[in-house]
């Protein structure tokens, strides 16, 4: 079976492309780049600030589960068309992939399909490794939080 | 295979698909055999298995995010 989601980051270069197909209309997949209470909950995340309109701004605040601040991300908007595409910058504060562009394609494939193109272009090489292997880190972090809570009534 | 071989499956020039096998056996990610006058490729699986990994827990974060945003959608009643 296609996998939905897909990630292309070809060696050496400083950019990747991450497609998604969704069992959902166009209208739909957009709208939950747009409205801000939605994109907090896919997110998994606090928007402060989303002005869709080209020198438009964003800003997300994220919370761990005891309610401190696990990251926080901002980029400006570029282009804004409805339904068709978002071209923004993004950035993770204190990250060490740096500020990326983001291109983000929307398309309709059927009536109740659609698909999502993200075209992520780093500053170097480098920098879009260090993106790559953030859920590695993430995920070390999460087992070392859970050996911890494991560990902690053995003190 | 043999480099022919492959490069009858693209439409590319047959000096440049050379260039991209050298390049890929380099990596070591295509393994060369020498057969008479022939030389054959072959799929190093480990090495191409360890750059899937490499790319697999970030594709399976945004997979995650996206199946959340699905699903979200997927009960989406319009503010009237």
């Amino acid at each position: 079976m296609e996998r939905k989601t897909q990630v292309t980051a070809a060696e050496g270069r400083q950019d990747l492309t991450i497609t998604r197909t969704f069992d959902l209309p166009l209208e739909l997949l957009f709208k939950a780049y747009e409205d801000p209470e939605i994109v907090a909950q896919w997110m998994g995340t606090k928007v402060l600030k989303l002005e869709n309109r080209k020198h438009g701004g964003y800003q997300f605040e994220t919370y761990d589960p005891k309610g401190n601040i696990a990251f926080k991300a901002n980029g400006s908007i570029h282009e804004f068309v409805t339904n068709e595409k978002i071209t923004r910058t993004f950035e993770m504060e204190n990250s060490a992939f740096g500020v990326t562009l983001e291109f983000l394609e929307f398309e309709s494939l059927t009536a109740d399909t659609s698909k999502l193109t993200m075209h992520v272009i780093y500053r170097s090489a480098a920098h879009r490794d260090e993106n790559l292997k953030l859920p590695f880190d993430y995920g070390v972090n999460m087992a070392h939080n859970r050996l911890q809570e494991i560990l902690n009534p053995l003190k | 295979m043999t480099a022919g071989a492959i490069a009858a499956n693209f439409d590319t020039a047959r000096p440049t698909v050379s260039k991209h096998l050298s390049i890929l056996t380099e990596c070591e990610l295509l393994q060369q055999e020498q057969n008479g006058r022939e030389i054959f490729y072959h799929l190093n699986a480990k090495n191409m298995k360890e750059i899937a990994d490499f790319i697999e827990p970030f594709r399976q974060l945004w997979d995650d995010r996206f199946n959340k945003l699905e699903a979200i959608m997927k009960n989406y009643k319009p503010k009237n």
